[in-house]
């Protein structure tokens, strides 16, 4: 049944809700307004403003208040609305989520989850479209997921709310339109290996969030070129699965990296320095990554995409590392 | 610190490949022992090093080529104070050639691995990889076309080295050196008859042949006619040691020219053991680098059942050659009677820029001299 | 001893003195050094090794006596008895 990457979201958060009375939704315009993103929109008349809450626009405090929720034995779900208002709830994710299990000497667990738009999406420029998941998988403590795919979107919510530690799921407002098909079953999944979306043997190509579908496609069209390319989607950002990475480096022994964030200090450069230190005389040919220009997002969509790797910069980087043309 | 560096075994070696350490940093070692293995074209040699000390440093890997007077280790004299003095003087003569075979072959982590497994030298390979490196398919290419002839090529290809040495050398000889030949013939008699007699009191193994006798002969000659012991090298440079090079035919083809040191401060017994000694690590390529390089003059001998007289080509830098052919019976006149006696037929071939005329022939005639003085030798 | 296992054995040390020759090929009648190319150091040794291996002392003066095959299979026939 194809559905889009927003009614995948939508219906994780609605069967999370029936779930379990402990799992309520808070965050910016979810209940009223349906979400900025038209994500929640419906389940406020469905669940009643005690499980859909409203919240003022402080990140610092209603994220505070969802980690007081779950130390209280509570299983909330905070939608930040973008990844870049979530710098006003640092303080809260690092010092207080991050960090309360260690302060505690281990009495005290933070279920929270905290989901977050991420990238790009309408043209929503600088302040709305960045790619930060590199800053929050630096953070010991944390648990930071990135939903690539709609099978993602579906299913990690489920197993984030059985996590006793804070998660953060990553989502994308560029797919929130996009259909994919998912099986009617379709449900929890697991949130601590990294997945081959596409096997193949002659190059890796290590991405997650908006970069899997771009590889994906990359990868279907490379098939024609004679290069049968291997797509691995992180999928969990923090901690990185060293052994689905270090298999594949094992197979293919060629690696692109491809992230949609800024390059410098990125998952990219992490994903690389693991393969240096574990799988160095593995490797055929130097680990490359295709990253996000380092500028702040710009609004013209021509710009916007040219600072974001895309499907036909995949192709030609794996070309010249494979056939130097 | 001592500077361990590649030897020249010969005027014709200008790299040689390490195939082994012997020692590793820390080993304590002495004059004379062997430390390395290294292959030139004459094969494998074993390598000595001439110092005492302690190995500090390995500066060559196994299995790299290098020039020849490339820093192969770093030794730690344990007599750091005496060597100082004569340092200075000794380090310019070895770092004359400061060639650098460094260029670092551009090669994947993972080629370089395939490669070291396959044992494939990086060195002849063109890489396909991105900016010409060297990558895993290369490697095994390359390994592929390796195969096969491999084991069939290894005797040859020895050969073939030899070959090619013996043609560099000699080229240089006759392209620098401006050869005299001298000759004469010898009365085998006396010598042989003392040599039988020698021979009866000795056991099987312990017997004398004859070859013996002529080299002590030319030792001691060489020692009253000390300018045919010497190496041209923009002028004449006599030596005080007289390390003799015995050339040995090998079946395969080719010749290796190993050095029987100090020749004269030997007994003939002592001889005759350096030769039962080198002759058979010789034939094996098996010789060790001092062997190989420090001779200061050179004989072959063609030995019996072989014609009657050679004519050397020297062994550069060397500015002599002695050449023996093999022992005949021939007709002798000698104060008016003719007779039939066991004759060798000695030949000197000499550097001109070198010496004279004159200076071989008086070479030649106190050879004969010690020669019919056998108990003296 | 048979004169069939003193050419053997014969057959064996000369190989190993010359690895590169082919002794078995030698006619009766063959000058031995002559047609396998051992010089007189390798000659040497030869004799060295029959009397290792049998224990006979050849005198140098006897070096005629085992020119051929057959003139040394009967010299060491002779020296054994």
């Amino acid at each position: 049944m194809k559905i889009t990457y927003r009614e995948a979201l939508k219906q994780a958060i609605r069967e999370a809700l029936q779930n379990d009375e402990r799992v309520f939704l808070m965050g910016e315009d979810v209940g009223r307004y349906g979400g900025a993103f038209a994500v929640s929109k419906g389940l406020l008349q469905e669940f009643g403003p005690g499980r859909i809450m409203d919240v003022p626009l402080s990140e610092s405090g209603f994220v505070g208040a969802g980690i007081g929720a779950a130390l209280g034995g509570m299983r909330p779900v905070v939608e930040v609305m973008t990844v870049n208002f979530s710098l006003l709830a640092m303080d809260q994710l690092v010092n207080n989520a991050a960090t309360l299990l260690h302060m505690s000497g281990g009495q005290l667990n933070v279920p929270v989850v905290i989901r977050m738009s991420c990238g790009t999406g309408r043209q929503l420029a600088a302040q709305h479209s960045h790619s930060w998941e590199p800053l929050y998988a630096h953070i010991p403590g944390l648990i930071v997921l990135s939903a690539g795919t709609h099978e993602d979107a579906r299913g990690m919510l489920h197993t984030a709310l059985q996590c006793p530690d804070p998660v953060i799921i990553f989502e994308y407002t560029a797919m929130l339109n996009l259909e994919a098909d998912l099986p009617a079953d379709a449900g929890a999944v697991n949130i601590d290996r990294a997945c081959v979306r596409k096997e193949g043997k002659d190059i890796s190509i290590i991405t997650y969030g908006a970069g899997v579908y771009k590889a994906l496609d990359a990868a279907k069209e490379l098939t024609a070129a004679g290069i049968d390319a291997e797509v691995i989607d992180l999928r969990v950002l923090r901690p990185l699965d060293n052994i689905s990475i270090l298999d594949s480096v094992r197979k293919t022994h060629r690696v692109l990296v491809v992230e949609e964030a800024w390059g410098s200090v990125n998952i990219a450069a992490e994903v690389s320095a693991r393969i240096m230190e574990n799988v160095f005389y593995e490797l055929d040919a130097g680990v490359q990554r295709l990253c996000g220009i380092e500028v702040p997002m710009p609004y013209p969509k021509h710009l916007e995409d040219a600072s974001l790797p895309q499907i036909e910069d995949i192709i030609k980087k794996v070309k010249k590392m494979l056939q130097h043309d | 610190m001592i500077e361990f560096c590649m030897p020249s075994l010969g005027a014709d070696m200008e790299a040689g490949t390490l195939r082994e350490w012997l020692v590793k940093p820390g080993d304590t070692v002495k004059r004379g022992d062997i430390i390395a293995v290294v292959e030139t074209q004459k094969g494998l040699i074993d390598i000595e090093v001439f110092d005492e000390g302690t190995i500090d440093q390995l500066v060559v890997k196994e299995e790299e080529k290098v020039p020849v007077g490339t820093l192969m280790a770093l030794i730690a004299s344990t007599k750091e104070a005496v060597v100082k003095p004569e340092q200075p003087e000794v380090k310019t003569a070895e770092k004359i050639i400061p060639v650098s075979l460094t260029t670092t072959v551009k090669a994947s982590p993972l080629a370089r691995r395939v490669a070291a497994e396959k044992g494939v030298d990086l060195a002849d390979i063109k890489g396909t990889g991105e900016g010409g490196a060297i990558t895993k398919e290369d490697v095994e290419k390359a390994a592929a076309a390796q195969k096969e002839p491999v084991k069939e090529e290894q005797p040859t290809m020895a050969a073939e080295g030899i070959r090619m040495a013996v043609a560099a050398a000699m080229s240089k000889s006759n392209r620098e050196i401006p050869h005299y030949y001298l000759e004469t013939k010898v009365d085998m008699t006396l010598p042989l008859a003392w040599l039988s007699e020698a021979n009866k009191k000795r056991t099987v193994k312990q017997r004398l042949l004859p070859v013996v006798l002529l080299v002590k002969a030319v030792a001691k000659a060489l020692a009253d006619v000390p300018d045919l012991n010497a190496y041209w090298d923009n002028g004449l440079q006599r030596k005080d040691v007289i390390n003799i090079g015995f050339a040995i035919s090998l079946r395969t083809g080719g010749v290796m020219i190993p050095a029987i040191h100090l020749a004269d401060k030997k007994t003939l017994d002592e001889l005759m053991a350096s030769l039962n000694d080198m002759i058979p690590r010789a034939r094996a390529m098996k010789l060790r680098s001092s062997e190989l390089s420090d001779s200061t003059i050179t004989i072959t001998s063609l030995g019996e059942g072989n014609v009657e007289t050679v004519y050397g080509v020297i062994y550069p830098p060397q500015v002599a050659l002695v050449g023996f052919g093999s022992i005949i019976e021939q007709p002798w006149a000698e104060q008016g009677m003719l007779g039939v006696r066991p004759i060798l037929t000695v030949t000197l071939a000499a550097d001109h820029r070198a010496t004279d005329g004159a200076t071989g022939s008086r070479f030649l005639v106190a050879f004969n001299e010690h020669l019919q003085k056998p108990d003296m030798l | 001893m048979t004169e069939q296992a003193i050419k053997q054995t014969v057959f064996q040390l000369l190989k190993k003195i010359a690895p590169d020759t082919a002794p078995e090929t030698l006619q009766p009648d063959d000058d031995i050094r002559h047609t396998l190319e051992i010089d007189s150091f390798d000659a040497l040794q030869f004799v060295v090794a029959l009397n290792e291996n049998y224990g006979i002392e050849i005198p140098e003066e006897d070096y005629g006596k085992i020119i051929t095959l057959r003139s040394l299979i009967n010299y060491i026939k002779e020296k054994l008895v």
